[in-house]
């Protein structure tokens, strides 16, 4: 299925655990650092460095350019380390997160209140994934190096509906579709 | 004496640095070209597949596998007959991780202090440096990138003796079933046993360095890996977690004596861009 930013309720309503997406238009980049510094900034009551209505982040930290790229190898970090800050976010009106790995409970009850999803990429992909992203720059949090807030522009990001606004788990569906009993 | 000198060392920590980060060895390839072969998932194919594309256009293109270019682990093995003149040998390496990183495009990783600041140290230094004395008059150096993924998955048990085999067992799978999608699988599963707390836990993170799948030489311990990878494969988890039989391409297990009292048992878990490389001064 092909999907552009920013998400609309329509949009996030259709995706279901397990379905497989291409992600085109503009894609926000954050991990630990740079969410610490997002929520301590909401907390102050100030605005973030970007309008998060309807956008998606993507948990990553490039490697840098080589030169004439737009970016380096650009695969998804552990999307956990970022549980305590998400559901903040999305109250603001984040609509999508991309990574890789489980979310805990209060992210997911997040998820289906806020109406957002979880997708992941394929971790390892770095050099592969990179191939989707056609621009990259820092917008905030420089000093941050590869953490640095990052505006992205894709197209066709190969990603994967994990969790969706009905409580659907695709990495719970796969364990159960697999698993032996006689572990 | 032999002489090794300075410059040759960072050149060859520099080199390492670099390749390992952008060529996957082939035995890796085989590994996973393998699980390709016998993976019933669908989805778990089609990821398989990617890192196989990726690993050919990190090759083609020379770029990093992984945007986590690691923690720079060198493993160095320094020949007794040996003398390193011009300068020391853990500025060396350091100096060959800080132009490799800089110059092979490779991401630094890595915080001047674990939980205060966490200010970059911009130049992937300091490297993690274990060192042995060895008979010769050779330096071997091994480069073992680790990226905080998996190595965030590691654990350490210190069992009774009486929880045995069984409990060595359960204790790594456990373990990789609270990894689940986390590590990056398929994984490599590191595991040292005996020893000491942290002699288990560097026996786990030396047995990462072995041919994939090659079974240990110690009898016990090669069938012991074969249990753990039949029951790991079991859990369901598969390629990147989203359900399949290739949860590990690997468990490489290292032992060795210890306390009367104790059974320590160590996991380190090896994201499946298992990346070293050597080179012999």
């Amino acid at each position: 299925m092909q999907i552009h930013t920013p998400l609309t309720d329509q949009v996030v309503e259709k995706l279901k655990a397990g379905d497989k997406v291409l992600i085109s238009g503009t894609i926000y980049v954050a991990r630990d650092a740079a969410h610490k510094r997002m929520v301590e900034a909401l907390d102050r009551g100030e605005s973030l460095p970007f309008n998060p209505e309807g956008q998606i982040i993507y948990y990553m930290g490039p490697a840098p350019a080589k030169p004439g790229r737009a970016i380096g190898s650009a695969g998804p970090t552990t999307s956990y380390r970022m549980d305590p800050y998400a559901p903040r976010l999305m109250q603001v009106g984040l609509k999508g997160m991309i990574g890789k790995g489980n979310r805990s409970q209060p992210v997911k009850d997040a998820m289906k209140q806020f109406k957002a999803v979880y997708f992941a990429a394929t971790g390892g992909a770095g050099a592969l994934i990179a191939k989707s992203v056609t621009s990259a720059e820092v917008i905030a949090y420089d000093d941050l190096g590869a953490e640095a807030l990052r505006k992205l522009e894709v197209e066709d990001f190969p990603a994967i509906v994990i969790n969706d606004i009905y409580g659907g788990d695709a990495y719970q569906e796969g364990i159960r579709k697999y698993a032996s009993s006689d572990t | 004496m032999r002489e090794i000198h300075y410059d040759n060392i960072v050149l060859a920590v520099e080199r390492l640095c670099v390749e390992s980060n952008y060529f996957l060895g082939d035995d890796v390839l085989k590994s996973i070209k393998q699980a390709l072969q016998t993976e019933e998932s669908p989805v778990g194919r089609e990821v398989l597949q990617q890192i196989l594309d990726n690993a050919r256009i990190a090759r083609e293109d020379e770029v990093p596998l992984c945007q986590d270019c690691g923690y720079a682990v060198v493993f160095v093995e320094l020949g007794q007959d040996a003398h390193i003149v011009g300068g020391d040998l853990d500025e060396a390496i350091a100096e060959g991780v800080r132009r490799g990183y800089q110059k092979g495009y490779l991401r630094k990783s890595v915080v001047a202090h674990p939980y205060s600041a966490r200010i970059n140290t911009q130049d992937n230094t300091p490297p993690v440096i274990h060192t042995r004395i060895v008979p010769g008059d050779r330096l071997r150096l091994i480069v073992a990138p680790k990226g905080g993924g998996s190595e965030n998955m590691s654990a350490l048990a210190m069992l009774k003796p009486a929880d045995g085999r069984k409990g060595v067992i359960d204790f790594v799978v456990d373990t990789v079933r609270k990894a689940g999608a986390n590590p990056c699988p398929p994984t490599i599963v590191g595991v040292g046993i005996g020893g000491t707390a942290e002699r288990a836990m560097l026996l786990a993170k030396t047995s990462l360095l072995r041919e994939v799948g090659k079974p240990s030489q110690v009898p016990a311990d090669a069938e012991l890996e074969k249990d753990i990878l039949a029951s790991v494969n079991r859990l369901g988890i598969g390629p990147q977690g989203l359900g399949g039989r290739t949860t590990a391409l690997a468990v490489h297990v290292e032992s060795q004596p210890c306390h009367i009292a104790s059974l320590p048992v160590a996991v380190n878990i090896q994201c499946h861009s298992a990346r070293h490389k050597e080179a012999i001064l």
